[in-house]
């Protein structure tokens, strides 16, 4: 019996050391490019062609002047993507939190079409109407517009979903009701009282969409034209041109240089999105 | 304190309408008009009368039957899917299984989840750029690497290579999406009923037989959702195989999103005919997001009927053996 135990429990620790380094190689997996391109933004072209390092050097000043020296002009693109993305995160979560709102408190007579109709469109993929909305925006003029890529963001049908199961959950019509006999109107509730209430929501998807639409590369890549208009993906892009072909010291530069602001974005807030994405996937 | 008069019926028809509204003039129209140019003669930069084409379908046929880069472009398309989805459901199916065993109690869970879900947060656009020039020829990280372990005599020329190509997108995709799939796999297994494992681990169920007794059943839907998102995003991958590669080499990671930029916005201005590709695009979305919706809905409705059965199944036993198994579901 003895000896059956002690068995159990060896390999129980050998093949508890295997998933360590499984994980421990998939996290180094992970981290690896990002750690190579962090370092080599640091280095020459000469001492990146001459092989690997993961120790950084003293290059990073002379990188970025020949970065920014070929009209890659990564201050103007962080905040042409700044505001975007923050207006369409704005437009997303307000206008997805009232629609939803309405959709779980007031009983109307399309109340149930309109969430059919919300499940059948969650899934619509943007490039499918990227030629009509490209025409549409031409005959408005509003390529090289933010607008067009912003004002879409009113409608993400997945957002309305995702709230609505959240104010299933956690609403109670008794606030509601509440707030109606103190003679508050039905903007007046939702603005002061509801929306507060639902900001753990809100939070969640607000980051889901700023990134989402700070790395979206198809819209802007079509609509913006104009260098001054550019936003950091279609930035990247033109790191990959002819003007950068063997400077790959200030090729590292610019990706870091755009990778930066995730980092740390997520560094702060990793924990809230690792449970949004859990959040997101369970979707009771 | 009931007051019937007022009615509120009203707002919710006014608290959806922005999103109707937006949805309306910036999704529906967009595609009804997407559909409509599939059907036409529009090409070309400088905007002129259009006209239906006498064969409406010309440039449908034409796409499916003549054309070898959109097919191409379709199995291209299908094929990074399949190669990156497969490892990446059954890693992440794995490390559910590692991570959540109460058993093994592996530490650190935290921290893996963190760094294993980074890749999936930054810019796809910056992951492209820094695979190609970390496969730099002939003097690349990746090339620098493999001869300082000795694997290989001299530089080798990755992204020349269709298959080796083709094999790096996949490989980016699975990267960047393993740990997102992870972590909604561990969710689904934490909304399990813990009574399940404890009933198996109290009839001495080893780490395999919960796995795939309990834990994989009860994943199903979850799975089964993880699966139709991924399509659905796989069918229209486009940042990565455009600023790897660009298509390259020789169409062979050329996506089906890629086709219809090309088409349209790279020069050649045939927006018919990236329109009608568009189309088929969508018809294959609506195709998968009619599963999705299907899965969503019907859960609820086939959860209520399995419960009556069980019910129905308990009473009877309970009137045959005198309630003798009472209590025991």
């Amino acid at each position: 019996m003895e000896k059956i135990k002690e068995s159990g429990t060896a390999t129980r620790k050998i093949s508890k050391a295997i998933i360590y380094i499984v994980c421990i190689s998939l996290a180094l997996l992970s981290i690896l490019p990002f750690w190579i391109m962090f370092v080599n933004a640091t280095r020459s072209t000469p001492e990146i062609q001459s092989g690997i390092s993961l120790l950084p050097s003293t290059h990073m000043m002379s990188n970025l002047r020949v970065l920014l020296d070929k009209s890659f002009d990564p201050l103007q693109g962080f905040m042409n993507s700044l505001i975007i993305s923050s207006s369409a995160t704005i437009c997303t979560v307000y206008f997805s939190s009232l629609a939803a709102y309405g959709l779980v408190t007031y009983s109307w007579k399309l109340q149930k079409p309109f969430f059919t109709f919300i499940l059948c469109v969650m899934m619509v993929p943007s490039q499918a109407s990227a030629i009509g909305f490209y025409q549409f925006m031409y005959k408005l003029h509003w390529t090289n517009s933010f607008w067009p890529l912003i004002l879409p963001a009113i409608a993400a049908p997945a957002v309305v979903f995702f709230m609505r199961q959240y104010l299933l959950a956690t609403l109670s019509i008794e606030i509601v009701e509440a707030s109606r006999v103190d003679g508050s109107g039905e903007f007046f509730t939702f603005n002061r009282i509801i929306l507060p209430l639902m900001m753990p929501a809100v939070a969640t998807q607000a980051i889901f969409a700023f990134v989402a639409n700070w790395n979206n590369l198809f819209m802007p890549l079509i609509l913006l034209t104009q260098k001054e208009k550019y936003t950091m993906p279609i930035m990247v892009s033109l790191l990959r041109g002819d003007i950068y072909k063997m400077e790959f010291g200030s090729i590292y530069m610019g990706l870091a240089l755009t990778a930066l602001p995730l980092f740390v974005v997520y560094f702060l807030l990793s924990r809230y999105i690792i449970a949004g994405v859990a959040l997101g996937g369970v979707k009771e | 304190m009931r007051r019937k008069g007022v009615n509120y019926s009203k707002y919710g028809y006014i608290f959806t309408f922005p999103f109707v509204l937006a949805f309306l003039i910036f999704s529906l129209y967009p595609i009804l008009y997407t559909a409509v140019i599939g059907f036409t003669d529009m090409q070309g930069l400088i905007p002129k009368p259009i006209h239906i084409l006498d064969d409406p379908f010309a440039n449908f046929k034409q796409l499916i039957f003549e054309n070898p880069s959109f097919r191409k472009s379709l199995i291209n398309t299908g094929w990074l899917w399949i190669v990156n989805f497969v490892p990446q459901i059954l890693l992440a199916l794995l490390l559910t299984a590692w991570f959540t065993n109460r058993r093994l109690n592996i530490k650190g869970q935290g921290i893996f989840k963190v760094l294993l879900y980074m890749p999936n947060i930054i810019t796809a656009s910056t992951i492209a750029v820094l695979f190609s020039t970390l496969f730099a020829y002939p003097m690349g990280p990746v090339n620098s690497l493999f001869q300082t372990l000795g694997w290989t005599d001299g530089p080798i020329f990755f992204l020349q290579d269709k298959t080796t190509a083709r094999g790096i997108v996949a490989f980016i995709q699975f990267w960047m999406w393993y740990g997102n799939t992870m972590i909604i796999l561990i969710a689904g297994v934490m909304g399990i009923n813990p009574a399940l494992f404890e009933s198996a681990a109290i009839d001495g169920a080893n780490g395999f037989q919960t796995f795939f007794r309990i834990t994989l059943p009860s994943l199903r839907t979850i799975l089964l959702f993880t699966l139709i998102t991924s399509m659905i995003g796989g069918l229209t991958m486009f940042d990565i195989p455009q600023l790897f590669l660009a298509g390259g080499p020789d169409d062979s990671t050329l996506t089906t999103s890629m086709f219809i930029y090309g088409q349209a916005f790279k020069g050649s201005y045939m927006y018919n005919r990236a329109a009608a590709a568009s189309m088929i695009m969508f018809l294959i979305a609506g195709v998968l997001s009619a599963c999705v919706f299907y899965l969503m809905r019907d859960r609820d409705a086939g959860r209520l009927k399995k419960a009556e059965k069980k019910n129905r199944k308990a009473a009877q036993a309970a009137t045959v053996q005198g309630g003798a198994t009472y209590g025991k579901n």
